[in-house]
C-alpha cells in the first residue's frame, strides 16, 4: 500500500514540482494551499507525512503545525516542514511544535526524496 | 547627661506628662474640699505630682548609667 | 530689742560676707581652679529666680488665692524638662558666638543688627524695671517693719514718705554701690563674673534656709504640723477659701496663662539668661540643675500655704498686709533672731536679683544701645580713641545707677497700687515678648531681622498699651479715664478689655494680644522676603545644620597690627595682647607676629570683641579696620557667590547626578531605537530571503527533475522549462526592484523632473500592456483622460506607477469580464486662510477594478514591504507572479512629488487606487473653483496616504 502524503504550499510552481516528484516515487498526494485547508484534508485524507510550508495565507506552517499534533487521531504522522525563511530561531520552533525534518529551501530534490523514505520506513 | 537624644525624649516626654500634671482638667478633680492625710487635695495633689516629677527627671537625667 | 542700726549693721556685715565670697571667688578664678566650676553651685545660682516675690509675695499671693502662687514655679519646672531641646542647644549656640546677654543673642541671631539689640533692650530696661522696684519695695517694708518691733505697724505708703526719709532710696543707692562694685571691676572678654555667680548661690541658700526656718517655726512652733494648720484652716470660712481655688474655665485659663508665662520668664529675663546661658562654665552641669533646680522650687514653697493659712488665722482681717506674713508671724510670737534672719533672707533674695539682673540689664545698655550710638557719633572721636575699656565700664556703671534709678521712680510712682506678685507679673509679661523670636530663632531658619523687629515691637506696644500705662493710672499718674472708655473714649480700645475681650484677667489679657501680634508681625513680616546672607548664616549658626561652616563670615584678611590695637581699645592693651598670644599658640606659632592676616584672624578678633562690646558692635568695629571693606556693594556680592557657591556645590551635584540619569535615559532610548531598527533590518532581510528563496526553490527543484530524468515526455519538459524561465524572470525582476527601492529609500535614485502631460503618460502605460489584457481578455477603459493636466514629475518613474497599478488590477480581475478603468481630472479646492486651509489644486488619477476588493484592515498593509505581517494575516496578496514590492515603490514615488498615493476599496467590489500630484501651475485646462473634474466624484481623502 502506497504511503499518502499531502503537500501545503501556496507557491503553484513549488506545488507543481513536488506533487510531480512525489507521484513519481508513487505515493497518494493531496495538495492544500493555505492552512486551513491542509488542516480539512490532513482530517479527510489522514496522510501519512505531510509537507508543510511555513508562510502561507489564513494559517501559518507554524500553527498547522501546532493543530496538527493536537489532534489525537493524527498521532504519528510525520511532518517535514519546507520553508524559505532559514533563521536558526525558526529552525528551533518549527522542531520545537513538533515537525521531524525542517528543510530550507530550495532544497536538493534527491535529499528531501531520502528524507521522505526514511521517515516513512 | 543631656547630650544623649534619648535623654532628651524621656525629658521633653517628663514636660509632656507635667503640663497634664499641672493643669485643667486633671486640677479640677482635685479642686474640692475635703482631705488627704490631713492635706487639702489640691495642694496634696500638686506637691506630690510635682516632687514625683522632679524625681523622675534626677532619675533620667542622673540614672540609668546613659 | 532690734535697733535700726542694728538691722543696718546686720544687713552690711551680710554684704561685706557676700562680697568676701565673690573676691575669693574671683581670684581662684584668675589662679586657675574656678570655685564655680560644680553642678551644684550652676543650680544654686538658678535660685536667684526666687526673689522677694517668692519670699514675701507668694505668702501674700497665697493668702490672696490660695494654692495661686504654684503656677511660678511649676513653669520653671517644665522648662528645665525641655532643657535637652531648648537650654542646651542655647548654651552651645551662646558659647560659640560668645553671647553676653539676651539682646545679644537676639541681635546675633538676626543677622547681628544693632538695631534690634537695642529694641531687646529698651524692652528689657523697661520691663525689668517694675521687677527692680518690687524688690525695693519689699526690703525697704521688711526694713521698716522690723525696725519698729516688738509692734507690727504696717509701713506707710510709699510716695507719703518724703523722698529723703524714704529707706527705699537708700536701699537703692546702697545696692547700686554694691552691684558696681560686684559687676564692674573690670572687664572680662568672655563676661563672665564668677565672684558674683559664687555669691549668688551662697544667697540661694541664705534665702532658703530662712523660709524653710519659718515654714518649720509656724508648723511645729506654731502649730502641731501641717494637718493642724489645715484643719483650723478648714473652720474658718475665710480661710478655708483658700484651700481650694476657683472652679471656673477663667480661673484655670490664667492657671495655665501663668504656668507658660513662668516657663518663658525663667528662660527669658536677663538676668535667669544671664545665670543659665551666659555663665555657664560647662554644658554638663545642666544635666545636675535639671532636677537640682526645680527641687530647689519645691523646698522654697513647701511652705508657703501654711504660712499664708497660719497668717490669716492669726492675723484676721486686712490689719497685716499679707505679703509680710513671714516677716510678721515671727515677731508676733517674739522671735527676734529668727525674725531678724529672716529679714536678711529677703534681703539676700532682693540683692541676688538686683545685682544680677542689674549687671545684665548694664550690658545690654552698653553693648547694644550705648555703644552704637556712641560710635556713630563722629564728634566723640571714639573710633580712634586708643582705650576704650575705661570707658565701656563707665558706662555700665552709670547704666547700674541709672536702672536701680528708675527702679526707684516706678517704686515711688506705682508701687502702691500692686502687691509684690502683681508687679513682677508686669515685668513677666514684657520678657515673654522676646519668645517668639528667641524660640523661633532657635527652630526656624526662615526669620529675618525685620520680622524680630516687627514682632518685639508690635508685642512691646500692646504690653504698654494693656499693662504698664493701666499700671501708672491706677496708681493716679496718669488720668484713669482711658481704662474705664477706652483711647479717645472708643470703647474698643479699653487696654484692659481690648476690642471687647472681656473674661480674662488683665495679664492673660495683655499675653493673648500682644503675643498673638508679635508672632503674627514675625512670621508674616518674615516670609516677606527669604532671609539675606547674613541672616541665612547666622541662622545656620544658631538653628544648627553643617552648611553653616562654609559660609565665612568674613572675605577680607585684617593683619595683628590692625586687629591688635582695636581689641586693645575695648579690653585694654594687656588683656588684648594675651588674647592674641593665646590664638597664636592654639595655631601652633611661636607668636602673635607670625598671626597671617587671614579669616579665621579676623573671626577670632570679632569674637573676641564680642564678649565685650556685644556681637553686633563688634561686626561694626572689625569692619572698620578689615582691608577689604565687607560692606561695600562688590564684597557683598562677593560673600553672596562664596556662600552659593557652597550651597550650590551640593544643588551643582544633584543637577549633575540629574544629568547623568536623563543622558542615561536618553542614550537607553536611542539604544531601544537602534535595536528597533536593527531588528526591522533583520526582518526585513529574512523575508527579502525568503522571497528570493521561493522562485529559487521552483527553479531549482524543476532543474534538478530535468536533469535526473532524461526520460520525461516533451510537453512535461517544455511546461517545466516555462516554469524554470518565467520564475528566472520573476527572481531579476525581484532584484532589481530591491534595488530599486533601496535607491528610492536611501534618496540616491536619480531623478529626470519635468513638466509632464498626465493623460500621455496614462495612455503610454495603457498601450505597453495592451497585449496582457488582451491574453486575459479583460478590458481596460480610459474614462475621460482629458490631455492638458501638467505635473513636475519623473515621465519614467511616474510610468512605473502606472504600470504597477495597472498590472496589479490585471492580476485580481477575472479573466473575461475583468473590467479595469483609469481616470485622470483635475481639483481645485479654494483653501480659507483665516482656518488655515490652503488652497488645493491637484491632478487626481485613478485605476479602478472589478476584482475581490480589499479589507479596509489591509488597505494601508499593502503599501508595506513585502505586505509585511503578511505571515499571519489574511492578505489578498500579489501572488503568485508579484513581488511584494511595487506598491511600496509606487508610493515612494508619488510621495517624492508631494503626491498621495491610496486605496480605497468595498470587498467584492473591486478597488480603487488613487494619487494626487500637486498641478502645476499656468497648464491650459481651467477648472472651476470647487468644481471636480470628470471621471467621477472624489471623495477628498486629505490624509489618507500618509504624510509626504
Amino acid at each position: 500500500m502506497s504511503h499518502r502524503i499531502l503537500i501545503v504550499d501556496d507557491e503553484p510552481n513549488i506545488v507543481i514540482s513536488l506533487e510531480y516528484l512525489m507521484n513519481k516515487e508513487g505515493f497518494q498526494v493531496a495538495v492544500a494551499t493555505d492552512g486551513e485547508t491542509a488542516l480539512q484534508l490532513a482530517s479527510a485524507f489522514v496522510p501519512d507525512l505531510i509537507l508543510l510550508d511555513v508562510m502561507m495565507p489564513k494559517k501559518s506552517g507554524f500553527e498547522v503545525c501546532q493543530a496538527l499534533r493536537a489532534d489525537p487521531a493524527l498521532v504519528g504522522v510525520k511532518i517535514i516542514m519546507l520553508t524559505a525563511k532559514g533563521r536558526e530561531s525558526e529552525i528551533a520552533k518549527g522542531l520545537a511544535l513538533g515537525a521531524d525534518v525542517y528543510i530550507t529551501k530550495p532544497f536538493s530534490t534527491k535529499d528531501l526524496v531520502l528524507q521522505i523514505k526514511s521517515l516513512l520506513a | 547627661m543631656i547630650r544623649s537624644r534619648l535623654t532628651a525624649q524621656r525629658l521633653a516626654f517628663l514636660f509632656l506628662l507635667g503640663c497634664f500634671f499641672f493643669n485643667y482638667p486633671l486640677l479640677s478633680v482635685f479642686n474640692r474640699g475635703g482631705d488627704y492625710f490631713g492635706l487639702p487635695p489640691l495642694y496634696a495633689w500638686l506637691m506630690g505630682s510635682w516632687l514625683a516629677l522632679i524625681a523622675l527627671m534626677a532619675w533620667v537625667v542622673e540614672g540609668k548609667g546613659d | 530689742m532690734l535697733q535700726s542700726w542694728v538691722i543696718v549693721l546686720a544687713s552690711f556685715f551680710y554684704l561685706g560676707i557676700l562680697f568676701a565670697i565673690a573676691w575669693y571667688a574671683d581670684r581662684r578664678a584668675d589662679a586657675g581652679r574656678s570655685l564655680i566650676a560644680n553642678p551644684v553651685v550652676y543650680a544654686l545660682s538658678l535660685g536667684v529666680y526666687c526673689t522677694t516675690w517668692t519670699f514675701y509675695g507668694s505668702v501674700g499671693r497665697a493668702a490672696a488665692s490660695g494654692i495661686g502662687f504654684l503656677p511660678i514655679y511649676l513653669g520653671p519646672t517644665l522648662l528645665f524638662a525641655l532643657a535637652g531641646f531648648i537650654l542646651h542647644k542655647m548654651i552651645r549656640v551662646a558659647k560659640t558666638n560668645r553671647i553676653t546677654s539676651i539682646a545679644d543673642f537676639v541681635a546675633s541671631r538676626y543677622g547681628k543688627s544693632q538695631l534690634l539689640g537695642g529694641l531687646v533692650t529698651v524692652i528689657a530696661v523697661v520691663g525689668v524695671i517694675p521687677y527692680i522696684a518690687l524688690q525695693l519695695k519689699a526690703v525697704s517694708n521688711s526694713f521698716a517693719i522690723l525696725a519698729s518691733y516688738p509692734d507690727i505697724v504696717m509701713p506707710a505708703t510709699a510716695g507719703a514718705v518724703p523722698l529723703f526719709q524714704d529707706s527705699a532710696l537708700y536701699v537703692a543707692m546702697i545696692l547700686a554701690v554694691f552691684t558696681i562694685l560686684f559687676g564692674t571691676r573690670h572687664l572680662d572678654a568672655t563676661e563672665r563674673h564668677e565672684g558674683m555667680v559664687a555669691a549668688i548661690a551662697v544667697e540661694s541658700v541664705v534665702k532658703l534656709v530662712a523660709f524653710l526656718a519659718v515654714g518649720v517655726f509656724v508648723v511645729w512652733g506654731m502649730h502641731d504640723g501641717i494637718s493642724d494648720i489645715f484643719s483650723r484652716a478648714a473652720v474658718v470660712p475665710e480661710v478655708a477659701r483658700r484651700l481650694t481655688t476657683a472652679d471656673s474655665p477663667a480661673a484655670y485659663g490664667t492657671w495655665g496663662t501663668l504656668v507658660f508665662l513662668s516657663l518663658f520668664a525663667s528662660l527669658l529675663l536677663p538676668r535667669q539668661f544671664q545665670i543659665a546661658v551666659v555663665e555657664n562654665v560647662d554644658e554638663s552641669h545642666l544635666s545636675r540643675a535639671v532636677w537640682m533646680f526645680p527641687l530647689y522650687l519645691f523646698l522654697i514653697n513647701l511652705f508657703v500655704l501654711p504660712v499664708a493659712l497660719a497668717g490669716m488665722l492669726h492675723f484676721p482681717g486686712s490689719a497685716v498686709d499679707a505679703d509680710t506674713f513671714v516677716l510678721t508671724l515671727p515677731m508676733a510670737y517674739q522671735q527676734e533672731a529668727l525674725a531678724l534672719f529672716v529679714y536678711i533672707g529677703g534681703l539676700s533674695a532682693a540683692t541676688g536679683m538686683v545685682i544680677v539682673e542689674t549687671i545684665a540689664l548694664s550690658t545690654m545698655v552698653c553693648n547694644d544701645l550705648v555703644m552704637p550710638l556712641l560710635l556713630r557719633l563722629p564728634m566723640l572721636g571714639l573710633a580712634t580713641r586708643a582705650d576704650l575699656s575705661g570707658l565701656l565700664l563707665e558706662i555700665r556703671r552709670w547704666a547700674i545707677a541709672i536702672i536701680l534709678g528708675l527702679g526707684y521712680l516706678y517704686f515711688r510712682v506705682a508701687g502702691e497700687a500692686y502687691a509684690l506678685v502683681s508687679i513682677g507679673l508686669i515685668s513677666f509679661a514684657a520678657v515673654a515678648q522676646f519668645a517668639p523670636v528667641v524660640i523661633g530663632g532657635l527652630f526656624w531658619k526662615g526669620g529675618t531681622r525685620d520680622g524680630a523687629l516687627a514682632g518685639l515691637a508690635a508685642g512691646f506696644v500692646l504690653w504698654t498699651y494693656t499693662l504698664l500705662l493701666p499700671s501708672f493710672a491706677k496708681s493716679g499718674w496718669l488720668p484713669d479715664g482711658f481704662i474705664a472708655h477706652g483711647l479717645f473714649g472708643i470703647e474698643l480700645l479699653r487696654p484692659q478689655h481690648l476690642f471687647g475681650l472681656v473674661g480674662l484677667d488683665e495679664i492673660t489679657h495683655c499675653l493673648v494680644w500682644s503675643l498673638l501680634v508679635n508672632l503674627g508681625a514675625y512670621i508674616g513680616v518674615s516670609l516677606q522676603r527669604a532671609p539675606n546672607l547674613r541672616e541665612a548664616r547666622q541662622a545656620t549658626l544658631f538653628v544648627g545644620g553643617a552648611e553653616a561652616a562654609g559660609i565665612p563670615a568674613w572675605r577680607g584678611g585684617a593683619g595683628v597690627t590692625d586687629l591688635l590695637p582695636l581689641a586693645g581699645r575695648f579690653l585694654g592693651s594687656e588683656r588684648a595682647q594675651e588674647a592674641f598670644v593665646r590664638h597664636a599658640r592654639q595655631r601652633g606659632l611661636k607668636g602673635i607676629e607670625e598671626l597671617p592676616a587671614d579669616t579665621r584672624l579676623v573671626n577670632f578678633a570679632e569674637t573676641l570683641l564680642a564678649g565685650a562690646i556685644g556681637s553686633a558692635s563688634a561686626r561694626v568695629m572689625v569692619a572698620s579696620v578689615v582691608t577689604e571693606e565687607p560692606l561695600g556693594i562688590d564684597e557683598v556680592m562677593n560673600i553672596l557667590d562664596e556662600a552659593s557657591q557652597v550651597r550650590a556645590y551640593t544643588r551643582e551635584l544633584e543637577q549633575k547626578s540629574l544629568e547623568l540619569t536623563r543622558a542615561t535615559t536618553e542614550l537607553r532610548e536611542a539604544n531601544a531605537r537602534l535595536q528597533q531598527l536593527d531588528r526591522m533590518k533583520d526582518d526585513f532581510i529574512s523575508t527579502v530571503t525568503h522571497e528570493l528563496r521561493t522562485p529559487l526553490t521552483s527553479i531549482r527543484a524543476f532543474s534538478e527533475m530535468l536533469q535526473e530524468d532524461p526520460q520525461i515526455d516533451l510537453d512535461q519538459r517544455v511546461r517545466f522549462l516555462g516554469i524554470i524561465v518565467s520564475e528566472a524572470v520573476r527572481l531579476s525582476r525581484l532584484i532589481n526592484q530591491i534595488l530599486d527601492l533601496a535607491k528610492l529609500e536611501s534618496g540616491r535614485a536619480e531623478w529626470t523632473v519635468a513638466a509632464v502631460d498626465v493623460a500621455e503618460v496614462i495612455r503610454e502605460a495603457a498601450e505597453s500592456l495592451t497585449v496582457l489584457f488582451a491574453e486575459k481578455r479583460v478590458t481596460l477603459e480610459l474614462d475621460a483622460c482629458p490631455a492638458g493636466f501638467t505635473v513636475l514629475a519623473d515621465r519614467d518613474r511616474l510610468m512605473q506607477v502606472l504600470v504597477n497599478l495597472l498590472s496589479n488590477a490585471l492580476k485580481f480581475v477575472p479573466a473575461d469580464g475583468g473590467h479595469v478603468k483609469v481616470g485622470a481630472g483635475a481639483l481645485c479646492v479654494p483653501g480659507n486662510p483665516l482656518r488655515g486651509q490652503a488652497t488645493v489644486n491637484e491632478v487626481r488619477v485613478s485605476v479602478t477594478d472589478n476584482g475581490p476588493g480589499i479589507r479596509a484592515e489591509d488597505q494601508e498593509v499593502i503599501f508595506d514591504k513585502f505586505h509585511q505581517g503578511a505571515g499571519t494575516a489574511d492578505v489578498l496578496t500579489d501572488k503568485p507572479q508579484g513581488t511584494g514590492l511595487g506598491l511600496p515603490i509606487s508610493r515612494q514615488i508619488i510621495e517624492y512629488f508631494n503626491g498621495r498615493l491610496w486605496v480605497e476599496s468595498t470587498p467584492g467590489a473591486g478597488a480603487r487606487f488613487v494619487f494626487t500630484l500637486p498641478r502645476q501651475a499656468g497648464d491650459n485646462v481651467a477648472v472651476l473653483p470647487g468644481n471636480t473634474v470628470p471621471g467621477g466624484s472624489w471623495e477628498h481623502k486629505k490624509q489618507t496616504g500618509g504624510a509626504p
